[in-house]
């Protein structure tokens, strides 16, 4: 049942296979603002998606310290070990 | 070299400057004259008023005008002071009296205005070990309340109950003793949808959950008395804190809270948009006192939403792409390109009438709006005006 970062990693990026419209390869580092260039709505709309897929909150107070989706993956490895 | 503060707004400031100067800049327009609440001269202009919120057509009504002058004469033109020092005079009470009689609560305070009502309610009543829950598509005010106070704050997707339910549910499974606050709108400004207030309240009870409802577009609009959308629905009894403006129906400027809960007057002492700004001017305290007793027992509602109803169904039957459905005093089309919409905003001036250009972020969805808010003194020449305008303009630019 536990999973690990990469594994939360590998879904975080099948889910956001609909805000990632440029289609680029997403990696740990890629970043929301400027790789994927998403707003701060279209970021709290995919934390959405991510929270559902978890079943987890991700409270939107650590949206300043989410740029890349590695960032993301770690968030939410702290937050299903809590 | 040290950096500029202002280096971080660069790209706002090549947006801005994109826009064309002058009166084509939708976001620099100049009222030279107010004629009436739907009628100003702008650019020289007569122009037809369709963007000002000004729902009861208020603030030209002799009676709060008259109300604003006497107390203009008999306490000055301001207070200078905070209501907990030297800035509540009884008019400010009688107001707070006002509201309780309106909406039959225990409790009202006054704000100085309806952004700093939802900034300073939303920050102090949820606390560190608190959560607030809100509408993914909430007004800026209530996302600025958040971040001013300390609550962990989470976002539920817009009017879905169940949504709410499922992240209230997961909530309450990791802290089942939390205080848990849900800000919910009445209607929706861009839009106009009303939230539904029901299921929303009650997913919110099931996890004893407090419900705050932001009632600024609604509050004279709808209900049997002009309270909102939870006397529309018959769920007052469901929503725990209401908070409004003054700045719409009630035509001048203000904010307030009210609730049963029978504590709530520790606001006045702990709540710091409400501690620590001077008060309202007397005059508007006078006009907005004068504005509620009107609205309670007025049948402007029933022509405002005729209004509403007249313009949303010529809009949608000319074809266009409609963003609202007339249920509320809002109506909306939506125009695929942000410069299209522009050259639109300014064809509407051009024609002699106001509209909001409505673009992201202020608007959900990326939508790009010309957006219309009604007033129940327009007249049905005024929006047959407006839509004949609309028509020729959104020919003209392929819209239609």
């Amino acid at each position: 049942m536990t999973l690990n970062t990469s594994e939360i990693f590998d879904q975080i990026c099948e889910i956001m296979t609909p805000f990632n419209i440029k289609a680029i390869s997403i990696k740990t580092g890629t970043t929301f603002a400027s790789d994927l260039e998403l707003d701060s709505l279209a970021v709290m709309d995919m934390l959405a998606a991510i929270e559902d897929h978890f079943d987890v909150t991700v409270p939107l107070n650590i949206l300043p310290d989410l740029e890349t989706v590695g960032q993301v993956a770690e968030a939410i490895k702290t937050i299903l070990d809590e | 070299m040290t950096l500029d503060l202002f280096e971080k707004f660069n790209t706002t400031i090549e947006n801005f400057n994109q826009l064309p100067s002058g009166e084509l800049n939708p976001f620099t327009v100049v009222m030279d004259k107010v004629i009436s609440p739907t009628e100003a001269i702008i650019n020289g202009r007569k122009t037809i008023l369709a963007g000002t919120n000004n729902y009861m057509g208020m603030t030209y009504n002799k009676q709060c005008m008259d109300a604003a002058i006497e107390a203009l004469n008999t306490f000055g033109t301001g207070t200078t002071g905070s209501r907990v020092l030297n800035g509540t005079y009884n008019g400010h009470k009688k107001l707070e009296a006002s509201l309780n009689d309106f909406y039959g609560t225990d409790h009202a305070i006054v704000f100085s205005t309806g952004y700093q009502a939802n900034l300073g309610v939303i920050a102090t009543i949820a606390g560190p070990k608190d959560y607030v829950v809100i509408d993914a598509d909430s007004h800026a005010s209530i996302y600025d309340g958040c971040a001013m106070g300390n609550a962990t704050i989470v976002r539920f997707t817009h009017n879905d109950p169940e949504n709410l339910e499922k992240r209230l549910a997961r909530i309450r499974r990791k802290d089942p003793e939390a205080g848990i606050l849900v800000v919910i709108e009445g209607v929706y400004s861009m839009l106009g949808d009303q939230a539904p207030i029901k299921e929303l309240a009650e997913a919110s009870k099931k996890h004893d959950a407090f419900v705050l409802v932001d009632e600024a577009h609604s509050i004279g609009v709808f209900g049997q008395t002009g309270r909102g959308v939870a006397q529309e629905q018959g769920v007052e009894h469901l929503v725990d804190f209401t908070i409004g403006t003054f700045s719409k129906s009630v035509g001048t400027v203000g904010g307030y809270c009210v609730s049963n809960h029978p504590k709530f007057d520790v606001l006045r002492l702990v709540c710091r948009p409400y501690v620590f700004t001077a008060s309202l001017p007397p005059s508007v305290v006078a006009s907005a006192t004068k504005a509620l007793e009107l609205i309670k027992d007025s049948n402007l509602r029933v022509k405002l939403l005729e209004n509403s109803m007249r313009l949303n169904k010529g809009l949608a039957d000319a074809g266009f792409n409609m963003g609202t459905t007339g249920e509320s005093p809002i109506a909306a089309i939506i125009i695929d390109e942000q410069n299209t919409a522009i050259a639109y905003w300014q064809m509407m001036m051009q024609e002699g009438v106001y509209v909001n250009l409505a673009v992201p972020p202020a608007t959900p969805n990326g939508l790009n709006l010309m957006r219309c808010s009604l007033s129940a003194a327009h007249t049905f020449e005024q929006i047959d005006y407006m839509l004949e305008k609309f028509i020729s303009v959104g020919k003209n630019l392929a819209v239609l």
